[in-house]
Formats: C-alpha cells, sequence, structure tokens
C-alpha cells in the first residue's frame, strides 16, 4: 500500500500522500455541506431559545402560559406594527358543548362563510385559505361523488345543492387518536383545537380525518397589516408558524365569550345554526329535536357534532 | 455458530475491561481507514454520491427555509414521494431477514458467511427510513417533541410511535449484531452464541413487526378507502421479501463483480432466487386479490382503486406508472420462473432490476398517492413530485448507497480474516 511511500511537505511532514489527499477529501466534503445546508441559516436565526424550548400547552403553568402569550403578543404587534392585537386563551365554559347544524334546505352556495372564515382566522392571502369548503353537489344523491368547491359561477345554480363542510369536532376524532405528540386534543366544550407551537407538522391527522377539515401551512402565512384580525386566541385565530396544522376551531375566541362564529354571522340566508347542546332552550337543541338532521359519513363512526338537515 | 470462513487469524488474548479501552478506538481507527482507502473506481463511486447527496441536502435545506410549498404536496395529496420512497424502504430493511432465515433457522453455511450483508442492508434502509420521515417533516426543528420521556409520546394510541419505537429498535438491533461480530472477528475471537443469537431471533420477528406497524398506519385509517384493508400488511411483507432478497442478489453479483473477499458461494445465490420465486407469485396473487375486491363489488369506496388503475372523470396520472409496475412485477415473475434466468449472472440482475422497479412503484407512489385521489370529500386534486422533492430523495437515496457500500467495504476483510488486531491490513 502507498502508506508506506512517504513525501515531505512543508506542513505535512511524516504523512503519507493517501492520508494527505484523504484528508484533503474530508476538509473539501465539509466545506461543501456547510455550503448545501447554508439555507438553515435564514431560518435558524429567527427563533428564540424561549421559543424553541417552549412546553406542551397543557404542561404550561398559569405563570409560564402568561409569559407565552405575551411574547406572542408581542411578536404580533411588532410583525404588523400594530398595538391593538391582543393574544388571549379563553378557557371552555363549564357546561358547555358546541354544536353546529346546516339548513341545505336554505343554503344557495354563495360562500359569504368561506370568505368570513378567511378574514377572522388571519388566513394565508396568497393561498386563499378557510377552513370551510362549500361543496356543490348534484341533486339526487347525498353521497359526495360530483362533489366540487371551486365553481366559480352565480349561485343557486339548477339541479345543484350546496353543502358546506368544516371541522365537525368529532367526539371520536380520528386525526386526535393519530397525532404522534399530542399536539392535537379535544376540549372540554367539544371542540379540537391545535397546539401550533407543539405540532411537528408530520400531516397524519390529514390523512386521517375523513371531512378533509385539516390544513397545513405550506409556507408561513402572509395578512396585509390593516387586514390582521386583532382579536387572536393562542388555540384560534392567531397567526400561524409555517409547517403546522391548522383547523375550524368553532371560532373559540369569540364563542367561548358569548359570541356566535363568524361564518355563522355572516352568512346571508340564515342556514347556520350553532349552540350549546347542554343547554335544553338553546335552538340547536330545537334543531335536533324537530329536524330530520343527519351527519356525513356515519358509518365511520367519528360521532361529529355537526349536523345537516333539509326541511323542504 | 460461526460467522466468516476460518481462516485462522491468532487470537488476541482477553485483557478485561481496561484492554477494550485501548482496542475498541483502535479498531474504529482501522475501520475508518478502511472505509476510507480503495481502488479509482470506489473513490468515483463515492465521489459521485456524495455529490447526489449534496444536491439533496441543499434542496431540503432551501425546503425548511422557505415552507413545504417547495413541495408539490397540497391539502388533497398531502403525502408524496417521500413518505412513498419511506416506505418502500421500510420494506427493504425488513427484506434482509431473508437471509437471517436461511442461515439461522436451517443453518445454511453458505448464506451464513454472508447473512451480514442483509443485516448491514437493515441499517441502510432505517436510516433511509428515518431521513424520509424527517425531510417530510414541517417542523423538523421540533423533532424532539417525538422523544419518548422528552416530549409527548402518544403511546400507545398513536400507530405512528409504534413505528419510532420499531424502526429505532430494529436499527439498534442491527447495529449490534454486525458491531459485535465484527469487533469479535476483529480481535480474532469466536463470537461468543448468546451475546449475538438470542439478538438475531429477535430480529427477524422484529423485521416482520416493522412492516406490519407501519402498514397499520395506512390500514388504520377509516377515511381512506384504499389503505383501509386487512389485506395491506400481508401485502406489504410479501412485496418485501420480493425487494430486499432481490436488492440482495443484485449486491451480490455485484461484489463478485469487483472481487469482493467475501465467500459469495452459488447456494447462497440460488437459495434467494428460490425465495423469490415464491414471494413474487404470492405478491401478485395478494395485488390480483385488491384490484378484484375493488374492481368487482364498485361503489364510491372504489373511487380511488378506479383512479390508479383505468383514472377516473379524466384523471389519470397514475394510471401508466401502475400498469408499468405491474407489468415490471409479472415480467419479473415470469423470468424468475424460468431456470436459464437464474444461471447467468446477467439476466439475473436484469429479473431483479425489474423486480425491485416494480414494488418501488407499486409500494411507493403507487399506494400513497391514490389513498388521496379522490379526497374524501371526493374532489380530484393530482400530484406529481417537484424538483425540490426528487432532489431530496435522490439525495438520501445517494446516502444510503454510501452507507451501504463503506459498510461491506470495512466488514469483508474483518470478516473473511484478513483484517484483525494481531494480523496486517
Amino acid at each position: 500500500m502507498s502508506e508506506q511511500r512517504r513525501i515531505e511537505l512543508p506542513v505535512l511532514g511524516g504523512v503519507s500522500r493517501r492520508t494527505a489527499l484523504k484528508g484533503v477529501g474530508a476538509a473539501l466534503g465539509v466545506t461543501a455541506f456547510a455550503v448545501a445546508v447554508s439555507p438553515l441559516r435564514r431560518v435558524a436565526g429567527e427563533l428564540t431559545a424561549d421559543e424553541y424550548f417552549q412546553k406542551h400547552y397543557k404542561e404550561l403553568d398559569e405563570r409560564e402560559k402568561e409569559a407565552v402569550l405575551a411574547r406572542l403578543q408581542e411578536a404580533a404587534r411588532e410583525e404588523a406594527g400594530r398595538n391593538d392585537i391582543t393574544v388571549s386563551d379563553d378557557p371552555p365554559i363549564p357546561g358547555v358543548k358546541f354544536a353546529y347544524a346546516i339548513n341545505l334546505s336554505v343554503c344557495n352556495g354563495n360562500g359569504a362563510c368561506v370568505e368570513a372564515c378567511h378574514r377572522e382566522n388571519n388566513h394565508d392571502r396568497d393561498t386563499n385559505q378557510s377552513y370551510i369548503r362549500v361543496l356543490e353537489l348534484p341533486r339526487g344523491s347525498l353521497g359526495l361523488d360530483g362533489a366540487d368547491s371551486t365553481y366559480t359561477h352565480e349561485v343557486p345554480a339548477p339541479d345543484k345543492f350546496y353543502m358546506p363542510v368544516q371541522c365537525f369536532q368529532c367526539d371520536n376524532p380520528p386525526c386526535v387518536k393519530v397525532c404522534p405528540v399530542e399536539a392535537t386534543w379535544k376540549e372540554d366544550d367539544g371542540i379540537v383545537v391545535v397546539d401550533y407551537d407543539w405540532c411537528i407538522g408530520c400531516r397524519y391527522c390529514e390523512a386521517a380525518c375523513p371531512y378533509h377539515a385539516r390544513r397545513f401551512n405550506w409556507k408561513a402565512p402572509r395578512v396585509p397589516a390593516e387586514e390582521v384580525n386583532p382579536d387572536q386566541g393562542y388555540l384560534s385565530n392567531r397567526i400561524r408558524p409555517a409547517g403546522v396544522m391548522e383547523k375550524c376551531h368553532f371560532c373559540l375566541h369569540r364563542t367561548r365569550r358569548g359570541r356566535l362564529p363568524a361564518c355563522l354571522e355572516a352568512c346571508p340566508t340564515g342556514a347556520r345554526i350553532f349552540g350549546n347542546l347542554l343547554d335544553p332552550d338553546s335552538e340547536i337543541r330545537a334543531v335536533l329535536r324537530h329536524k330530520r338532521v343527519f351527519v356525513l359519513k356515519e358509518d365511520l363512526g367519528t360521532e361529529p357534532s355537526f349536523f345537516y338537515f333539509f326541511d323542504r | 455458530m460461526r460467522v466468516g470462513n476460518d481462516r485462522p487469524t491468532t487470537p488476541v488474548p482477553a485483557r478485561g475491561l481496561a484492554g477494550y479501552w485501548r482496542d475498541y478506538p483502535r479498531f474504529l481507527w482501522r475501520m475508518l481507514v478502511l472505509a476510507t482507502d480503495g481502488s479509482l473506481a470506489f473513490y468515483a463511486w463515492m465521489t459521485a454520491l456524495t455529490a447526489v447527496f449534496l444536491v439533496g441536502a441543499n434542496a431540503w435545506a432551501n425546503q425548511v427555509a422557505d415552507g413545504m410549498i417547495r413541495t408539490h404536496m397540497t391539502d388533497h395529496v398531502s403525502w408524496g414521494l417521500y413518505i412513498a420512497n419511506f416506505t418502500f424502504m421500510v420494506g427493504l430493511a425488513a427484506g434482509g431477514v431473508m437471509m437471517v432465515i436461511p442461515a439461522y433457522l436451517y443453518h445454511d453455511r453458505r448464506m451464513h458467511d454472508i447473512v451480514i450483508i442483509g443485516e448491514l442492508l437493515a441499517i441502510a434502509a432505517i436510516v433511509m427510513c428515518l431521513l424520509l420521515v424527517t425531510v417530510d417533516l414541517g417542523r423538523p426543528d421540533r423533532f424532539w417533541h417525538l422523544l419518548p420521556f422528552i416530549g409527548r409520546f402518544n403511546f400507545p394510541i398513536s400507530m405512528l410511535t409504534w413505528d419510532v419505537i420499531v424502526l429505532n429498535g430494529y436499527l439498534l438491533i442491527n447495529l449490534h449484531i454486525c458491531g459485535y461480530l465484527l469487533y469479535t472477528r476483529y480481535l480474532g475471537r469466536r463470537p461468543s452464541a448468546r451475546w449475538y443469537v438470542p439478538v438475531v431471533m429477535l430480529s427477524i420477528v422484529w423485521a416482520i413487526s416493522i412492516h406490519t406497524v407501519t402498514a397499520f398506519l395506512y390500514s388504520g385509517l377509516g377515511g381512506r378507502p384504499l389503505w383501509n384493508s386487512a389485506l395491506l400488511a400481508p401485502r406489504f411483507l410479501a412485496s418485501a421479501f420480493v425487494s430486499g432478497p432481490v436488492f440482495i442478489i443484485a449486491t451480490l453479483l455485484v461484489l463478485r463483480r469487483v472481487g469482493s473477499t467475501l465467500p459469495i458461494h452459488d447456494s447462497a445465490i440460488r437459495t434467494l432466487v428460490r425465495i423469490v420465486r415464491v414471494t413474487i407469485l404470492i405478491n401478485l396473487l395478494m395485488l390480483a386479490s385488491e384490484v378484484f375486491t375493488e374492481l368487482y363489488a364498485g361503489g364510491s369506496h372504489t373511487a380511488s382503486a378506479r383512479y390508479l388503475f383505468f383514472g377516473l372523470d379524466g384523471h389519470g396520472a397514475l394510471v401508466p406508472w401502475f400498469w408499468t409496475g405491474v407489468g415490471l412485477n409479472v415480467a419479473a415473475a415470469v423470468l424468475f420462473l424460468i431456470p436459464r434466468v437464474a444461471e447467468s449472472a446477467g439476466s439475473l440482475v436484469v429479473a431483479c432490476a425489474m423486480a425491485f422497479a416494480g414494488v418501488w412503484i407499486e409500494k411507493g407512489m403507487g399506494l400513497i398517492v391514490p389513498g388521496f385521489i379522490p379526497s374524501t370529500l371526493h374532489e380530484i386534486v393530482e400530484y406529481q413530485p417537484s424538483l425540490t422533492e426528487w432532489r431530496v430523495t435522490a439525495g438520501i437515496w445517494a446516502f444510503g448507497l454510501m452507507l451501504f457500500t463503506i459498510s461491506i467495504k470495512v466488514a469483508a476483510p474483518v470478516l473473511s480474516g484478513r483484517l484483525g488486531a494481531s494480523g496486517q491490513a
């Protein structure tokens, strides 16, 4: 082997040529690797130690949670250059379990709910994201074959009916089951939430959801400063980081304060009914009592808290 | 139990713990020297792989910086080329066990001499699996959330946590087996059966588990009818026992060609060919069974299968891809059944390559992508990988091949007794 043939270089005295070449090769390789992954520096600088080591939502004590909310609020204000932004964390109200119903006889597919969700929840403007998808379906079937949510023509179209779909806040949610890091869970008021600061972005929940209710942040959301909704919640509509999952949260930053979801307020047809399932006098209970309601894909056993009905 | 041939090396006497402190670093150093020494062809091969790996590393770094928007995945098709290759690689890792079973359960001497190739393949393939999952994460910086005891490990509810356990466990098992055998052979000792044979037996069961658990990742999803099939795990195993052995057969033929010192005997190759003859037919039978069940009854839950086989409402991006895979699998099955094919190295490598590519299509993109088309709300959005995805995936393949090449390069002289603590290099 050439290890015996020694060459004398001033710097590398007593090193075989092969070993010297190997050293050069290794140095070149390491340098090339460092250059190759250098784009990582663009994101590494933005991440602080506080953010990186932040605990899971459920493990934060009151003081820690307040520090996190203050930090997020400060960052959001700085980003948008607006001092009216607040990041809150309203807990579930005891004795409340939310449910939603949609009157499909009334819904005409105008899409106001989609737009309202987009604005209320600080969705990415570039991808026109929203938690609601309104399906246009051919009359004559309750199956979803032929569903289209990308229609642009005047509504309602003849021989079509419209079915808005968003997260059904299932009582047996497949998305929660599959999450490997418990970044998503069901709250006491029935709302399935995501801790955007804990999610690793594996998208297993997106594969598991039978209703296409989950969304992924394929890029950092962009919302013009003047359009940012300043009333933000930790588990709801604060501007999400890139690379994490998100989903409809029944506007919990509103509904936990007694307001209605943005999609309901925006609906011009009155098709949407929202309320507390545990209150016998609520409108949603009246719907369940008097209308023949159904849920989507009942056979999967997901037990949605979201009902549809026709009343004529 | 013995491994390697019986070329005597002067045994190094046991010197207790202190001896290991001196011998082990020296062993590692010798291995490093060995791994970086070779012919011009070796350097050319490694340089080419390094170049591809660097392209992949750069593409991944850009993906992390800009977001997953650099891929062509969408909220409709939310897993793509990465998870497709992950699924295939789990199979390749499990497939190595088809050398271990003849060697250790049937005491096939000739297989025993080279069984380490199957174990080294498992190591390289599992490392590739871990990389493929990592590049698919939207937030790879948060990987620590997935660590048991440190993060929040949703065990035993999430099948993904099971996969974390079985894949890393399989990696450790094979690292132990290979590391122990190489180190004892290096010292010139006879490996002590009780330190590794029970682990080998465990590795056989474990190999089955990694692919079963990976199949359960998909088959456990009620909302995805194409995957929600009890046949998925058996199918995964059958195709793994095609892709693993054919890759090893091709590796053995290449090693022989480049003059490896490993004792590669014809009978070992014949055993693997016999295994493939059976598994490739079982795999085709299961595929046919799925196709029949999906097509005969019909209904909207078979839409994904119809999309994959024939296209749906004018969308058919995967149709030629899928039938190419079926064609390759059927042609490879026929070739394997012709005795003459197995007799010549050239035709055997062709048959192996066809079977390998066929399984890669069938269990890769041919399984993952149609699971999302049509979407759960029956909308059709198609998917083709972006350049970033191809680059990252190619980079990981190059890395895996580097790992496999180096590990065989190091293992061969040690196992054939040409390199030992007391001997000459």
